[in-house]
């Protein structure tokens, strides 16, 4: 028997006011530790599917669950990834680690010393007294995960957090990702719109459609975990890529829907 | 051109134009016209002259423009977290602030006696009147304008309005706070000598620089005009570079106006 969802889907809809449904029936459940890639053309509510799940909006319709609570009442339970670090620029590293803790109220000196931890975890140990503009773009990133880290999340949001780094960058910061994802399992959701990063870190795929968004396939991916540079050169992980971009080519190709307002 | 060594030259060396220029002046004038440009060497010779009076007079300027000055920031402060608050307080309060910046000193300075009494207390208070719209005008927008995505970040952590404030946009807006506080710091003596000469009382000893002003320039006395005219001008120098020393201070880690001065 599978342990209790940690994320529920129950048909979710989303509509900004007046404007066009920009998710459709959402129904999937994510289980204490997966780690789930969203994927999908621009404009298919990938972002959105995030923020709602951080209690940044609300949904139009249907349900949505975190941990047994609505997504609001679980904000505790969970610490997002912007696609920018979104660093305070006057706060040195370790103070901007501590910035949710503190508004949390967690204990200056507990606070202290998570910052030391997660600060080696993603290995800016050195880094601790220097501000945000003495870092490289990497440097950056790698702070603001160990700032949600800080947090002990049972759920990580990450919206497009490596898509301003070179590809190389992106690549390591992929294999420290999962490296430190051995230590904590979190469970994540991950926006992203590179197939081969979705495929690396990922054990399920959900391949959005465009409007409005709506799932249209889900592909796992049964590569073992931990998963390294060797992992990029196996068979089965470039079948993967190649499969997952097939789909996604033809979702990108395929027209959407034509979907009215519900009447009232 | 970047060589630090042009920082000092080019300066210096238009400091040397101008005062060749200013010579060159004062001798094309003729003799009984050269009253209206003194040399340097006469407006220094004042200088040392009056340096009693004068020093009395800068501090009594100098203790109008602070007080002012420092009354502006803190109710500008104050006032700029007020009109961050919505728009519509903007709307509703903007206009009046504006009048109030738009009449003259010289008109408002017999309202301040009648309320305040001439002397210090009148300075002061005109003072506060001309330094705090640059500064309250740039807060706001300061408070206003800060990153979405940082407010994003701090609603995500469900941060109180008070956390988001003090955390969040008072650091965030200082920056341009600072940028107020150049432009107030450099009206304020002007202010306060202003303010002086039209609210001020000498009584006590207490007259300032433009008193001292009012003074010269009925004995005739030009070369110590020109030398109050150049104490005022040093003591907005000062408040200045007290005013930039602290925003570098404050500054100079993360922001890209202070990048050069911290490297």
């Amino acid at each position: 028997m599978s342990a209790a969802p940690l994320v529920e889907f129950r048909n979710v809809t989303k509509r900004f006011g007046d404007g066009p449904l920009v998710l459709d029936r959402i129904a999937f459940a994510a289980q204490p530790g997966d780690f789930i890639s969203l994927i999908g053309p621009s404009g298919c509510g990938k972002s959105t599917a995030l923020r709602l799940l951080a209690g940044l909006s609300p949904v139009t319709g249907g349900e949505l669950i975190v941990a047994g609570r609505t997504p609001d009442a679980a904000a505790a339970d969970l610490a997002f990834v912007f696609q920018e670090p979104t660093l305070l620029p006057w706060l040195n590293v370790a103070h901007n680690i501590e910035v949710p803790q503190r508004l949390r109220g967690v204990p200056a000196e507990t606070r202290a010393a998570t910052t030391r931890r997660v600060l080696d975890l993603v290995r800016l140990g050195e880094k601790a007294a220097a501000f945000p503009r003495q870092l490289s773009g990497g440097q950056k990133m790698r702070v603001s995960i160990a700032r949600a880290l800080a947090l002990a999340p049972k759920l990580l949001l990450l919206d497009e957090p490596f898509g301003a780094l070179d590809e190389m960058t992106r690549e390591h910061l992929n294999e420290e990702l999962l490296a430190i994802r051995e230590q904590a399992a979190w469970t994540a959701f991950f926006v992203t719109h590179s197939v081969a990063e979705a495929v690396f870190l990922s054990n399920r795929i959900l391949v959005l459609a465009a409007q409005p968004g709506r799932i249209h396939r889900e592909i796992a991916v049964p590569l073992p975990y931990p998963r390294t540079e060797e992992t990029r050169l196996s068979r089965e992980y470039l079948e993967l890529v190649a499969t997952v971009s097939r789909v996604l080519r033809s979702v990108e190709a395929a027209p959407g829907p034509d979907v009215s307002p519900p009447a009232a | 051109m970047s060589h630090p060594a042009f920082r000092i030259l080019l300066p210096a060396l238009a400091g040397a134009l101008v005062l060749a220029l200013w010579y060159g002046i004062h001798f094309y004038l003729t003799a009984e016209m050269r009253f209206l440009l003194p040399t340097p060497g006469a407006i220094l010779d004042a200088f040392v002259e009056h340096r009693g009076a004068l020093a009395r007079a800068t501090w009594n300027t100098a203790q109008g423009a602070l007080l002012g000055f420092g009354l502006a920031i803190v109710v500008s402060f104050a006032l700029a977290i007020l009109l961050s608050l919505s728009s519509l307080v903007r709307t509703s309060l903007y206009p009046y602030l504006m009048a109030l910046q738009m009449t003259p000193l010289p008109v408002l300075a017999p309202i301040c006696v009648i309320w305040v009494g001439a002397g210090l207390n009148s300075v002061a208070l005109l003072t506060f009147v001309i330094a705090f719209f640059p500064l309250v005008v740039n807060t706001t927008q300061g408070l206003i304008s800060t990153d979405r995505n940082l407010v994003e970040l701090f609603a995500l952590y469900r941060a109180s309005r008070w956390q988001q404030l003090f955390l969040l946009r008072v650091p965030s807006a200082l920056p341009y706070f600072f940028t107020g506080l150049r432009i107030a710091a450099t009206i304020a003596p002007i202010g306060a000598v202003v303010a002086d000469m039209n609210a001020g009382s000498s009584a006590g000893g207490g007259g300032g620089l433009g008193f001292q002003a009012v003074i010269y320039s009925a004995q005739a006395k030009y070369p110590a005009l020109f030398a109050t005219a150049a104490t005022t001008c040093l003591l907005g120098f000062v408040l200045n570079a007290a005013v930039l020393t602290l925003a570098w201070l404050t500054l100079r880690h993360w922001h890209d106006a202070y990048e050069r001065r911290d490297r």
